[in-house]
């Protein structure tokens, strides 16, 4: 592995741009997979005091590695508190104790709805994908929702074939007509640059592109036609402690899981 | 719920299964990827039962190997992947391809799940959270339906309880009064339990005494269960808090074993169909990286 830290993937962009939109006073509800490493970077660099969960029941959980699952024993070993299945989901998320809801995906639209349940028709799958998990009530209950996935054009689609989470529906007011007073995605961090919602669309458009990312990648690599906010500025770099930091998490999970 | 009166009996594996698992039961076998009821399972592909209604939250490899075996008809779940490695094959070679049996699903969110979960322990006939708000799910499982708030008028989701025929799970400790203690990430065990009329336990060890432990330590006391076997490392590869870790390398390691039908077949009969009943944990993980 590399020690240069002036040279970074743009995966670890994705993770480290993911990881700065984290508050320290945050109460996150942590999907497995890329945003648990951001959530964990988040809390290992600027955000030392915020609250992680994971659906298992771990409350407050501060691993030294990255699970590899939702309920590793390293979650509860490092929980503040544990708590049932049920009660996560009563009690902490639809008893609406949460600030973000970190999530990924298969597919994306430009509403930033999610499908991680089937490719194709639902009664005949070309792929039949893991499913929704806590995900569709995650994207309901969190007061904001931040998304973080690797953009292609197979993720970023014009048509989800299956909604199993709701971002904003079909735009405009969607949510709020559904009855849902809590905002949905507000953020989506790729590895070439983060969207966030139009105020009156509620289309997910540019605001920033990641450092020597181009808009004819960005273009190639989405499935719609990309609008950008008409201040969309560049992301920072990486600095030297956000990498140094991130991999130094690799490295431990790396060697924990093999 | 038709628990008996008497306490749960301590049994070999074999005749814990042999006893409460019917063919055609609906069969909960929980743990939320902790103390997952590894070896219990095993047992009941080895007894060969079949048509089950399989319930879990998260299919897990277990529920992978099951229906690989022709063990199943239908898949109650909410989220059907091996955790943080990708597709559950076996799973999803049943669905798409009827092998070796077509696969019948009904497929929910978690959140659905714990609540039908907690309604049937509760005695319920449903359950009612606020859910399934703008999603597909709703709109290809007819179980899924809503209900008007008498009070506020909100449109809150309602799914059926969830009551097996026998819940099975895996636990630290049994004492010799057939009482059980379970602890660490708890899931939806307690629950599977009280909601089915029938259940087994297999536990890390048989004490005398539990020893000193938070009053609020999470117990089934014995005349909730059916039946309890000892099966040391019953869990593995899933694992048991303050006993043995997560196998990880071994569920890395099932993405290659389990993508093709001859090597999963072949790993199942070497590892658990010419095993002994409960005696297999290193069987279990056979095949991860060292």
């Amino acid at each position: 592995m590399t020690q240069d830290l002036t040279e970074y993937t743009s995966a670890e962009m994705m993770t480290i741009a993911a990881a700065r939109t984290l508050r320290n006073e945050d109460v996150c509800f942590v999907g497995i997979g890329a945003p648990s490493a951001a959530c964990n970077l988040a809390r290992l660099t600027h955000a030392p005091g915020i609250t992680l969960i994971y659906e298992s029941g771990t409350i407050g959980t501060r691993p030294s590695v990255l699970p590899l699952s939702i309920g590793d024993g390293e979650l509860c070993d490092t929980a503040l508190t544990t708590v049932s299945v049920p009660e996560m989901f009563r009690y902490w998320l639809q008893g609406g104790r949460i600030t973000v809801g970190f999530l990924g995906g298969a597919q994306i639209d430009r509403y930033a709805n999610l499908n991680t349940t089937v490719i194709g028709p639902y009664e005949k799958p070309k792929t039949r994908l893991p499913g929704g998990g806590g995900a569709p009530e995650i994207a309901s209950h969190c007061r904001e929702i931040y998304i973080t996935m690797a953009q292609n054009r197979r993720a970023f689609v014009d048509k989800l074939d299956f909604i199993t989470s709701l971002g904003h529906g079909t735009g405009g007011d969607h949510r709020a007509r559904l009855g849902l007073k809590t905002q949905g995605p507000t953020r989506l961090l790729t590895d070439l640059c983060i969207f966030a919602p139009d105020p009156v669309t509620r289309e997910m458009i540019v605001i920033s592109i990641h450092a020597g990312v181009t808009r004819e990648q960005i273009a190639a690599n989405t499935g719609w036609e990309v609008r950008y906010a008409t201040n969309a500025g560049v992301t920072p770099p990486p600095t030297r402690e956000e990498l140094q930091v991130l991999r130094e998490l690799h490295e431990r999970t790396r060697a924990a899981h093999a | 719920m038709a628990h008996s009166s008497h306490a749960a009996r301590l049994l070999s594996l074999s005749a814990a299964i042999e006893e409460c698992v019917r063919d055609g039961d609906v069969v909960a076998m929980e743990g939320f990827t902790h103390l997952i009821p590894y070896a219990a399972g095993h047992e009941v592909i080895r007894q060969q039962r079949k048509r089950l209604t399989l319930i879990r939250m998260t299919p897990d490899l277990l529920y992978d190997q099951l229906i690989g075996m022709g063990c199943a008809e239908k898949l109650v779940f909410s989220w059907g992947g091996n955790p943080g490695v990708g597709s559950l094959h076996r799973l999803r070679d049943a669905y798409e391809n009827g092998w070796p049996q077509p696969l019948e699903i009904e497929e929910h969110s978690h959140a659905a799940m714990a609540n039908a979960y907690e309604a049937g322990a509760a005695g319920l006939p449903c359950a009612i959270f606020r859910g399934y708000i703008g999603v597909d799910l709703r709109h290809v499982n007819p179980n899924i339906r809503s209900i008007t708030c008498p009070f506020t008028g909100e449109e809150l989701a309602a799914v059926p309880a969830i009551r097996p025929d026998v819940a099975i799970i895996h636990a630290q400790r049994a004492d010799r009064e057939g009482n059980v203690m379970l602890e660490g990430i708890v899931g939806v065990q307690k629950e599977a339990v009280l909601a089915a009329r029938r259940s087994v336990v297999t536990v890390e060890e048989i004490v005398d005494d539990f020893g000193p432990r938070s009053p609020n330590t999470v117990i089934l006391p014995a005349w909730t269960v059916s039946a309890i076997a000892c099966v040391p490392q019953g869990a593995r590869p899933s694992y048991a808090q303050g006993y043995y870790k997560r196998d990880n390398g071994f569920y890395i390691a099932w993405e290659g074993i389990a993508r093709e039908r001859a090597s999963f077949l072949a790993w199942m009969k070497a590892n658990v169909l010419e095993r002994q009943s409960g005696d297999c944990s290193a069987a279990r993980v056979s095949g991860a990286r060292a």
